[in-house]
Protein backbone atom coordinates (compact mmCIF):
# COMPACT_ATOMS: atom_id res chain seq x y z
CA UNK A 1 0.00 0.00 0.00
CA UNK A 2 1.07 3.66 -0.64
CA UNK A 3 -1.03 5.15 1.86
CA UNK A 4 1.82 7.48 3.85
CA UNK A 5 1.97 6.40 7.92
CA UNK A 6 3.73 7.20 10.89
CA UNK A 7 6.54 4.49 12.23
CA UNK A 8 6.21 3.15 15.76
CA UNK A 9 7.69 6.47 16.82
CA UNK A 10 7.86 10.11 16.28
CA UNK A 11 11.59 10.78 16.91
CA UNK A 12 12.10 13.85 14.57
CA UNK A 13 11.23 15.54 11.38
CA UNK A 14 14.58 14.60 9.54
CA UNK A 15 13.68 11.34 8.45
CA UNK A 16 10.17 11.77 7.89
CA UNK A 17 9.29 11.69 4.02
CA UNK A 18 6.89 15.35 2.92
CA UNK A 19 3.98 12.78 2.42
CA UNK A 20 4.47 11.91 6.11
CA UNK A 21 4.36 15.35 7.10
CA UNK A 22 1.37 16.77 5.01
CA UNK A 23 -0.60 13.46 6.65
CA UNK A 24 -0.24 15.11 9.98
CA UNK A 25 -0.76 17.99 8.47
CA UNK A 26 -3.94 17.07 7.27
CA UNK A 27 -4.98 15.06 9.95
CA UNK A 28 -5.05 18.33 12.32
CA UNK A 29 -7.34 19.78 10.66
CA UNK A 30 -10.11 17.87 11.60
CA UNK A 31 -9.19 18.13 15.10
CA UNK A 32 -9.31 21.70 15.31
CA UNK A 33 -13.13 21.38 15.06
CA UNK A 34 -13.13 18.88 18.08
CA UNK A 35 -11.88 21.46 20.22
CA UNK A 36 -14.68 24.11 19.05
CA UNK A 37 -17.41 21.67 20.44
CA UNK A 38 -19.06 21.88 23.45
CA UNK A 39 -18.07 18.65 24.73
CA UNK A 40 -14.58 18.67 22.89
CA UNK A 41 -14.27 14.92 23.51
CA UNK A 42 -13.60 12.08 21.23
CA UNK A 43 -13.33 8.12 21.92
CA UNK A 44 -10.91 7.37 19.52
CA UNK A 45 -8.08 6.47 22.56
CA UNK A 46 -10.43 5.38 24.60
CA UNK A 47 -8.52 2.30 26.94
CA UNK A 48 -5.03 3.88 25.87
CA UNK A 49 -2.54 5.00 28.99
CA UNK A 50 -0.42 7.66 28.02
CA UNK A 51 2.62 8.27 30.03
CA UNK A 52 4.05 12.27 29.96
CA UNK A 53 7.56 11.98 31.16
CA UNK A 54 9.01 15.30 31.45
CA UNK A 55 12.87 15.46 32.22
CA UNK A 56 12.52 19.22 31.65
CA UNK A 57 9.66 21.90 32.68
CA UNK A 58 7.37 22.38 30.24
CA UNK A 59 4.09 24.26 30.84
CA UNK A 60 3.22 24.65 26.82
CA UNK A 61 4.44 21.41 25.57
CA UNK A 62 3.23 19.39 28.11
CA UNK A 63 -1.05 21.30 29.04
CA UNK A 64 -0.99 20.64 25.38
CA UNK A 65 0.16 17.33 24.96
CA UNK A 66 -2.08 16.66 28.05
CA UNK A 67 -5.28 18.45 26.48
CA UNK A 68 -4.54 16.23 23.14
CA UNK A 69 -4.41 13.14 24.71
CA UNK A 70 -7.90 13.86 27.34
CA UNK A 71 -9.52 15.08 24.55
CA UNK A 72 -8.93 11.83 22.11
CA UNK A 73 -10.26 10.31 26.02
CA UNK A 74 -6.68 8.81 26.55
CA UNK A 75 -5.95 7.98 30.24
CA UNK A 76 -2.50 9.99 31.07
CA UNK A 77 0.17 10.64 33.81
CA UNK A 78 2.33 13.07 34.38
CA UNK A 79 5.81 12.36 35.88
CA UNK A 80 8.35 15.35 36.24
CA UNK A 81 11.66 14.57 37.04
CA UNK A 82 11.20 16.55 40.34
CA UNK A 83 9.44 14.75 42.74
CA UNK A 84 9.90 10.99 41.27
CA UNK A 85 12.22 8.66 41.28
CA UNK A 86 14.19 9.86 38.80
CA UNK A 87 15.53 12.56 41.56
CA UNK A 88 17.07 9.43 43.38
CA UNK A 89 19.07 8.55 40.37
CA UNK A 90 16.98 6.07 38.52
CA UNK A 91 17.59 5.84 34.74
CA UNK A 92 15.81 6.59 31.91
CA UNK A 93 15.66 2.96 30.47
CA UNK A 94 14.90 1.61 34.12
CA UNK A 95 11.69 4.31 34.77
CA UNK A 96 10.18 3.69 31.23
CA UNK A 97 10.64 0.04 31.83
CA UNK A 98 8.93 -0.05 35.13
CA UNK A 99 6.29 2.20 33.63
CA UNK A 100 6.15 -0.63 30.44
CA UNK A 101 4.96 -3.06 33.68
CA UNK A 102 2.10 -1.19 34.07
CA UNK A 103 0.94 -1.95 30.77
CA UNK A 104 1.24 1.73 29.28
CA UNK A 105 0.48 2.43 25.52
CA UNK A 106 2.77 5.42 24.73
CA UNK A 107 5.39 7.55 26.03
CA UNK A 108 5.45 11.46 25.33
CA UNK A 109 9.27 12.20 26.56
CA UNK A 110 10.73 15.95 26.38
CA UNK A 111 14.54 15.19 27.88
CA UNK A 112 17.90 17.56 27.97
CA UNK A 113 20.03 14.83 26.09
CA UNK A 114 19.82 15.07 22.62
CA UNK A 115 19.16 11.51 21.40
CA UNK A 116 16.92 10.28 24.49
CA UNK A 117 14.14 9.76 22.69
CA UNK A 118 15.38 7.34 19.95
CA UNK A 119 17.13 5.81 22.76
CA UNK A 120 14.10 5.10 24.96
CA UNK A 121 12.26 4.20 21.78
CA UNK A 122 14.90 1.36 20.66
CA UNK A 123 14.12 -0.14 24.41
CA UNK A 124 10.46 -0.44 24.69
CA UNK A 125 7.54 -1.78 22.97
CA UNK A 126 5.00 1.82 23.84
CA UNK A 127 5.13 4.50 20.77
CA UNK A 128 7.39 6.86 22.05
CA UNK A 129 6.45 10.47 20.66
CA UNK A 130 9.72 13.22 21.25
CA UNK A 131 8.56 16.42 22.54
CA UNK A 132 11.57 18.00 22.89
CA UNK A 133 15.58 16.08 23.34
CA UNK A 134 18.23 18.53 23.97
CA UNK A 135 19.68 20.70 21.15
CA UNK A 136 18.35 17.80 18.51
CA UNK A 137 14.12 18.20 17.69
CA UNK A 138 10.89 18.58 18.69
CA UNK A 139 8.86 17.69 15.81
CA UNK A 140 5.51 18.50 17.16
CA UNK A 141 6.36 21.75 17.41
CA UNK A 142 7.66 22.34 13.89
CA UNK A 143 3.94 20.49 12.67
CA UNK A 144 2.54 23.25 14.75
CA UNK A 145 4.58 25.90 12.97
CA UNK A 146 4.20 24.47 9.49
CA UNK A 147 -0.01 24.28 10.25
CA UNK A 148 0.24 27.77 11.17
CA UNK A 149 2.31 29.24 8.12
CA UNK A 150 -0.05 26.81 5.77
CA UNK A 151 -3.36 28.40 7.56
CA UNK A 152 -2.32 31.76 7.05
CA UNK A 153 -0.66 32.12 3.81
CA UNK A 154 -2.46 29.07 2.27
CA UNK A 155 0.79 26.37 1.46
CA UNK A 156 4.19 26.12 2.38
CA UNK A 157 5.79 25.48 -0.91
CA UNK A 158 7.34 28.99 -1.92
CA UNK A 159 6.73 30.87 1.14
CA UNK A 160 9.96 33.07 2.60
CA UNK A 161 10.01 31.45 5.89
CA UNK A 162 13.13 33.35 8.52
CA UNK A 163 13.82 31.70 12.06
CA UNK A 164 15.66 34.39 14.21
CA UNK A 165 18.00 34.15 16.95
CA UNK A 166 19.47 30.98 18.58
CA UNK A 167 19.88 28.64 15.92
CA UNK A 168 22.84 26.69 17.24
CA UNK A 169 21.14 25.50 20.30
CA UNK A 170 17.45 25.04 19.01
CA UNK A 171 15.88 22.24 18.68
CA UNK A 172 13.05 24.28 17.15
CA UNK A 173 14.92 25.44 14.39
CA UNK A 174 16.35 22.42 13.27
CA UNK A 175 12.51 20.80 13.40
CA UNK A 176 11.67 23.77 11.63
CA UNK A 177 14.48 23.89 9.07
CA UNK A 178 13.99 20.28 8.19
CA UNK A 179 10.01 20.09 7.53
CA UNK A 180 10.37 23.74 5.90
CA UNK A 181 12.78 22.26 3.63
CA UNK A 182 10.65 18.86 2.56
CA UNK A 183 7.29 21.12 1.88
CA UNK A 184 9.23 23.42 -0.53
CA UNK A 185 10.10 26.42 1.51
CA UNK A 186 12.91 28.94 1.12
CA UNK A 187 14.16 29.17 4.49
CA UNK A 188 16.93 31.88 6.06
CA UNK A 189 18.55 31.77 9.45
CA UNK A 190 19.22 35.10 10.91
CA UNK A 191 21.29 35.81 14.20
CA UNK A 192 24.55 36.52 15.96
CA UNK A 193 27.59 34.86 14.41
CA UNK A 194 28.32 32.79 17.33
CA UNK A 195 24.66 31.37 17.54
CA UNK A 196 24.76 30.06 13.82
CA UNK A 197 25.54 26.27 13.22
CA UNK A 198 28.47 26.35 10.83
CA UNK A 199 27.94 25.49 7.70
CA UNK A 200 24.36 25.69 7.90
CA UNK A 201 24.66 27.08 4.23
CA UNK A 202 24.65 23.88 2.73
CA UNK A 203 21.69 22.84 3.70
CA UNK A 204 20.44 25.12 1.50
CA UNK A 205 19.52 27.92 4.39
CA UNK A 206 20.68 31.17 3.39
CA UNK A 207 21.71 33.58 6.29
CA UNK A 208 21.29 36.82 7.45
CA UNK A 209 23.74 38.67 9.36
CA UNK A 210 21.27 42.06 10.01
CA UNK A 211 17.60 41.95 10.87
CA UNK A 212 16.60 44.56 8.38
CA UNK A 213 17.93 42.41 5.43
CA UNK A 214 15.79 39.28 7.12
CA UNK A 215 12.64 41.55 7.48
CA UNK A 216 13.12 42.41 4.12
CA UNK A 217 13.33 39.06 2.69
CA UNK A 218 10.66 37.35 4.65
CA UNK A 219 6.79 36.56 4.51
CA UNK A 220 7.28 34.64 7.99
CA UNK A 221 10.06 35.25 11.18
CA UNK A 222 9.89 32.60 13.46
CA UNK A 223 11.33 34.22 16.12
CA UNK A 224 12.92 32.05 18.69
CA UNK A 225 13.10 32.59 22.64
CA UNK A 226 16.87 33.77 23.93
CA UNK A 227 17.75 31.19 25.77
CA UNK A 228 18.90 33.79 28.76
CA UNK A 229 22.22 30.79 29.82
CA UNK A 230 23.57 32.06 26.65
CA UNK A 231 24.42 35.13 27.98
CA UNK A 232 26.14 33.97 30.73
CA UNK A 233 28.20 31.38 28.40
CA UNK A 234 29.42 34.83 26.98
CA UNK A 235 27.77 34.07 22.92
CA UNK A 236 26.29 37.84 23.62
CA UNK A 237 27.49 40.40 25.70
CA UNK A 238 24.09 41.61 26.79
CA UNK A 239 20.11 41.49 26.67
CA UNK A 240 19.91 44.96 25.67
CA UNK A 241 22.44 44.89 22.66
CA UNK A 242 20.50 41.68 21.34
CA UNK A 243 17.74 43.88 21.58
CA UNK A 244 19.50 46.67 19.70
CA UNK A 245 20.53 44.46 17.00
CA UNK A 246 17.87 41.95 16.27
CA UNK A 247 15.20 42.43 18.61
CA UNK A 248 11.92 42.06 16.15
CA UNK A 249 10.12 45.94 16.87
CA UNK A 250 7.75 47.20 15.58
CA UNK A 251 9.83 50.46 13.47
CA UNK A 252 11.53 47.39 11.61
CA UNK A 253 8.23 45.53 10.68
CA UNK A 254 7.19 48.97 9.47
CA UNK A 255 9.72 49.10 6.87
CA UNK A 256 8.85 45.62 5.65
CA UNK A 257 7.18 45.55 1.90
CA UNK A 258 4.40 42.57 3.01
CA UNK A 259 2.92 42.08 6.07
CA UNK A 260 5.17 40.06 7.40
CA UNK A 261 3.78 36.88 9.70
CA UNK A 262 5.43 36.52 13.04
CA UNK A 263 5.80 33.35 15.20
CA UNK A 264 7.41 32.73 18.02
CA UNK A 265 7.50 29.36 19.78
CA UNK A 266 7.27 31.09 23.41
CA UNK A 267 7.87 31.40 26.39
CA UNK A 268 8.43 35.18 24.98
CA UNK A 269 11.09 37.27 26.33
CA UNK A 270 9.62 40.45 25.91
CA UNK A 271 11.71 43.47 25.05
CA UNK A 272 14.67 41.43 24.57
CA UNK A 273 14.15 39.15 20.77
CA UNK A 274 10.18 40.35 20.76
CA UNK A 275 8.85 43.71 21.45
CA UNK A 276 5.10 43.33 22.98
CA UNK A 277 3.95 45.57 20.04
CA UNK A 278 4.95 43.12 17.79
CA UNK A 279 4.22 39.97 19.89
CA UNK A 280 0.04 41.30 20.72
CA UNK A 281 -0.05 43.05 17.35
CA UNK A 282 -2.06 42.09 14.00
CA UNK A 283 0.42 40.41 12.54
CA UNK A 284 1.26 38.06 14.97
CA UNK A 285 -0.20 34.41 14.95
CA UNK A 286 1.60 33.77 18.46
CA UNK A 287 -1.60 32.13 20.13
CA UNK A 288 -2.74 30.56 16.90
CA UNK A 289 0.29 28.44 17.15
CA UNK A 290 -0.62 27.44 20.52
CA UNK A 291 -4.52 26.33 18.99
CA UNK A 292 -2.59 24.25 16.47
CA UNK A 293 -0.36 22.63 19.28
CA UNK A 294 -3.23 20.49 20.37
CA UNK A 295 -4.47 19.35 17.03
CA UNK A 296 -0.98 18.34 15.62
CA UNK A 297 -0.43 16.43 18.98
CA UNK A 298 -4.48 14.52 18.72
CA UNK A 299 -3.07 14.16 14.98
CA UNK A 300 0.41 12.84 15.63
CA UNK A 301 -1.43 10.69 18.62
CA UNK A 302 -4.15 9.28 16.59
CA UNK A 303 -1.59 8.06 13.73
CA UNK A 304 0.63 6.34 15.81
CA UNK A 305 -1.72 4.96 18.47
CA UNK A 306 -3.11 1.71 18.43
CA UNK A 307 -1.16 0.48 15.38
CA UNK A 308 -1.25 -3.81 16.12
CA UNK A 309 -0.27 -4.86 12.70
CA UNK A 310 -0.43 -8.52 14.05
CA UNK A 311 -4.27 -7.66 14.51
CA UNK A 312 -4.75 -5.84 11.67
CA UNK A 313 -3.07 -8.33 9.53
CA UNK A 314 -4.88 -10.96 11.22
CA UNK A 315 -8.41 -8.88 10.16
CA UNK A 316 -6.92 -8.36 6.93
CA UNK A 317 -6.69 -12.24 6.28
CA UNK A 318 -10.04 -13.18 8.18
CA UNK A 319 -11.76 -10.78 5.54
CA UNK A 320 -10.34 -12.34 2.35
CA UNK B 1 -21.89 -17.83 -10.50
CA UNK B 2 -20.71 -14.66 -11.62
CA UNK B 3 -17.01 -14.31 -11.89
CA UNK B 4 -15.21 -12.16 -8.61
CA UNK B 5 -14.97 -8.72 -9.78
CA UNK B 6 -17.51 -8.58 -12.31
CA UNK B 7 -19.58 -5.54 -12.17
CA UNK B 8 -22.97 -5.54 -12.56
CA UNK B 9 -25.89 -1.89 -12.56
CA UNK B 10 -28.11 -1.94 -9.82
CA UNK B 11 -29.28 1.03 -10.35
CA UNK B 12 -28.69 3.22 -13.48
CA UNK B 13 -29.03 7.85 -13.18
CA UNK B 14 -32.60 7.81 -13.26
CA UNK B 15 -33.59 4.96 -10.92
CA UNK B 16 -31.11 6.89 -8.60
CA UNK B 17 -33.03 10.06 -9.24
CA UNK B 18 -36.50 8.45 -8.62
CA UNK B 19 -35.15 6.56 -5.57
CA UNK B 20 -34.06 10.31 -3.87
CA UNK B 21 -37.39 11.65 -4.94
CA UNK B 22 -39.28 8.44 -2.90
CA UNK B 23 -36.48 9.57 -0.08
CA UNK B 24 -37.65 12.80 -0.02
CA UNK B 25 -41.77 12.10 0.41
CA UNK B 26 -40.50 9.77 3.28
CA UNK B 27 -37.86 12.16 5.34
CA UNK B 28 -40.98 15.01 4.94
CA UNK B 29 -43.32 12.14 6.53
CA UNK B 30 -40.54 11.32 8.86
CA UNK B 31 -40.01 14.92 9.47
CA UNK B 32 -43.88 15.45 9.95
CA UNK B 33 -44.75 12.78 12.17
CA UNK B 34 -42.78 15.10 15.08
CA UNK B 35 -44.60 18.01 14.24
CA UNK B 36 -43.06 21.50 14.94
CA UNK B 37 -39.29 20.20 15.68
CA UNK B 38 -36.85 21.37 12.98
CA UNK B 39 -35.43 19.19 10.10
CA UNK B 40 -32.11 18.68 9.90
CA UNK B 41 -30.32 16.12 7.39
CA UNK B 42 -26.81 14.89 8.64
CA UNK B 43 -24.68 13.23 5.76
CA UNK B 44 -22.10 10.70 6.64
CA UNK B 45 -18.59 11.51 5.05
CA UNK B 46 -18.07 11.29 2.30
CA UNK B 47 -21.06 10.04 -0.02
CA UNK B 48 -23.95 10.43 2.64
CA UNK B 49 -22.83 14.52 2.42
CA UNK B 50 -23.25 14.82 -1.08
CA UNK B 51 -26.98 12.72 -0.69
CA UNK B 52 -27.69 14.79 2.11
CA UNK B 53 -27.63 18.05 0.07
CA UNK B 54 -29.40 16.72 -2.78
CA UNK B 55 -32.37 15.71 -0.48
CA UNK B 56 -32.58 19.00 1.39
CA UNK B 57 -32.93 20.88 -2.13
CA UNK B 58 -36.06 18.62 -3.01
CA UNK B 59 -37.39 18.51 0.33
CA UNK B 60 -37.10 22.43 0.17
CA UNK B 61 -38.59 22.82 -3.65
CA UNK B 62 -41.56 20.33 -2.21
CA UNK B 63 -42.06 22.25 1.02
CA UNK B 64 -41.03 25.98 0.30
CA UNK B 65 -38.67 25.86 3.25
CA UNK B 66 -35.24 25.66 3.84
CA UNK B 67 -33.55 21.86 5.55
CA UNK B 68 -30.07 22.57 7.20
CA UNK B 69 -28.02 20.41 7.18
CA UNK B 70 -24.34 18.87 8.52
CA UNK B 71 -21.89 16.60 8.04
CA UNK B 72 -20.58 13.99 10.10
CA UNK B 73 -17.08 11.87 10.36
CA UNK B 74 -17.39 9.14 12.39
CA UNK B 75 -13.90 7.49 12.23
CA UNK B 76 -12.98 8.98 15.23
CA UNK B 77 -15.73 6.66 16.72
CA UNK B 78 -15.70 3.38 14.89
CA UNK B 79 -14.81 0.00 17.28
CA UNK B 80 -12.25 -0.98 14.83
CA UNK B 81 -9.76 1.61 14.86
CA UNK B 82 -7.05 -1.06 17.22
CA UNK B 83 -6.78 -3.02 14.03
CA UNK B 84 -6.61 -0.93 11.12
CA UNK B 85 -3.68 0.62 9.74
CA UNK B 86 -2.13 2.51 8.04
CA UNK B 87 -5.06 4.87 10.28
CA UNK B 88 -7.87 6.43 8.03
CA UNK B 89 -8.24 9.70 7.41
CA UNK B 90 -10.06 12.30 9.21
CA UNK B 91 -13.29 13.97 7.22
CA UNK B 92 -15.06 17.07 7.73
CA UNK B 93 -17.44 17.20 10.66
CA UNK B 94 -19.79 20.11 10.47
CA UNK B 95 -22.87 20.93 12.46
CA UNK B 96 -24.78 23.66 12.83
CA UNK B 97 -25.70 24.61 16.09
CA UNK B 98 -27.07 22.86 18.82
CA UNK B 99 -29.05 19.52 17.69
CA UNK B 100 -31.35 19.47 21.25
CA UNK B 101 -35.07 19.56 20.24
CA UNK B 102 -34.34 18.75 16.52
CA UNK B 103 -35.84 15.93 14.30
CA UNK B 104 -32.09 14.29 12.99
CA UNK B 105 -32.21 12.30 10.05
CA UNK B 106 -28.70 10.68 9.48
CA UNK B 107 -28.18 10.14 5.72
CA UNK B 108 -25.77 7.35 4.20
CA UNK B 109 -25.44 6.06 0.90
CA UNK B 110 -25.03 2.28 1.61
CA UNK B 111 -26.29 0.25 4.86
CA UNK B 112 -24.41 -2.93 5.88
CA UNK B 113 -23.28 -4.27 9.39
CA UNK B 114 -25.09 -0.97 10.89
CA UNK B 115 -21.93 -0.27 12.67
CA UNK B 116 -20.81 3.30 10.69
CA UNK B 117 -24.41 3.98 12.14
CA UNK B 118 -23.70 2.98 15.49
CA UNK B 119 -20.82 4.94 15.49
CA UNK B 120 -22.92 8.36 14.16
CA UNK B 121 -25.54 7.80 17.14
CA UNK B 122 -22.58 8.06 19.42
CA UNK B 123 -20.99 10.76 18.14
CA UNK B 124 -24.26 13.08 17.73
CA UNK B 125 -24.99 12.54 21.06
CA UNK B 126 -21.94 14.60 21.57
CA UNK B 127 -23.64 17.42 19.99
CA UNK B 128 -26.86 17.21 21.92
CA UNK B 129 -30.10 15.78 22.54
CA UNK B 130 -32.05 15.69 19.21
CA UNK B 131 -35.67 15.38 20.10
CA UNK B 132 -35.56 12.29 17.61
CA UNK B 133 -32.76 10.35 15.19
CA UNK B 134 -34.15 9.08 11.90
CA UNK B 135 -31.93 6.99 9.44
CA UNK B 136 -32.31 7.59 5.61
CA UNK B 137 -30.17 5.20 2.77
CA UNK B 138 -30.35 4.79 -0.66
CA UNK B 139 -29.32 1.31 -0.60
CA UNK B 140 -29.92 -1.31 2.47
CA UNK B 141 -27.77 -4.41 1.04
CA UNK B 142 -29.09 -6.49 4.70
CA UNK B 143 -26.49 -7.72 6.41
CA UNK B 144 -26.61 -6.30 10.08
CA UNK B 145 -24.25 -7.29 12.67
CA UNK B 146 -26.33 -4.41 15.36
CA UNK B 147 -29.84 -4.45 15.97
CA UNK B 148 -30.16 -0.90 13.59
CA UNK B 149 -32.65 -0.16 10.82
CA UNK B 150 -33.49 2.43 8.50
CA UNK B 151 -36.50 4.68 8.14
CA UNK B 152 -36.19 5.40 4.93
CA UNK B 153 -34.62 3.33 2.04
CA UNK B 154 -34.45 3.88 -1.57
CA UNK B 155 -33.81 0.56 -2.76
CA UNK B 156 -33.12 -2.71 -0.91
CA UNK B 157 -31.08 -5.09 -2.79
CA UNK B 158 -29.48 -8.43 -1.77
CA UNK B 159 -25.50 -8.59 -1.18
CA UNK B 160 -23.67 -11.59 -0.46
CA UNK B 161 -20.91 -10.72 2.24
CA UNK B 162 -17.81 -10.96 0.02
CA UNK B 163 -19.47 -8.95 -2.45
CA UNK B 164 -19.29 -5.00 -2.61
CA UNK B 165 -21.59 -2.19 -3.39
CA UNK B 166 -20.32 0.81 -5.28
CA UNK B 167 -22.46 4.25 -5.12
CA UNK B 168 -21.18 6.60 -7.52
CA UNK B 169 -21.98 10.34 -7.25
CA UNK B 170 -21.89 12.99 -10.17
CA UNK B 171 -20.49 15.21 -7.31
CA UNK B 172 -17.56 12.45 -6.20
CA UNK B 173 -17.11 10.22 -8.77
CA UNK B 174 -18.12 12.15 -12.36
CA UNK B 175 -21.74 10.06 -12.79
CA UNK B 176 -24.84 8.78 -10.55
CA UNK B 177 -24.80 4.51 -10.89
CA UNK B 178 -25.00 2.30 -8.38
CA UNK B 179 -23.18 -1.46 -8.84
CA UNK B 180 -22.52 -4.37 -7.41
CA UNK B 181 -19.22 -5.76 -7.28
CA UNK B 182 -19.47 -9.54 -7.17
CA UNK B 183 -16.62 -11.11 -4.79
CA UNK B 184 -15.23 -7.26 -4.33
CA UNK B 185 -15.03 -7.12 -0.12
CA UNK B 186 -16.87 -5.39 1.36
Amino acid sequence: MSAPALAKDLLGIEHLSAEQIRLVLDTAEPFKEVSERAIKKVPTLRGKTIVNLFYESSTRTRTSFEFAEKRLSADTVNIAASGSSIEKGENLVDTARNLEAMRIDMVVIRHPASGAAEFLAKRIRSNVINAGDGMHEHPTQAFLDLLTIRDRLGKIEGAKVCICGDILHSRVARSNIWGLLKLGAEVAVCGPRSLLPRGIESLGVRVFRRIDEAIQWADVLNVLRLQLERMQAGFIPSLREYNRVFGVTVERLARAPRKTLILHPGPMNRGVEIDSLVADGPQSVILDQVTNGVAVRMAVLYLLAGGNPERAEAAKGGAE
Amino acid sequence: MTPAGQRSALLDARAITRALDHMAVGITELAGKDGANELMLVGIQRRGVELADRLSALIASRTGAPVSRGALDITLYRDDLATVGPKPLVGETRIPGDLSGKCVVIVDDVLYTGRTIRAALDELADFGRPARIGLAVLIDRGGRELPIHADVVGKAVTAGPGDRVDVLLTEVDGRDAVELVTGGGA
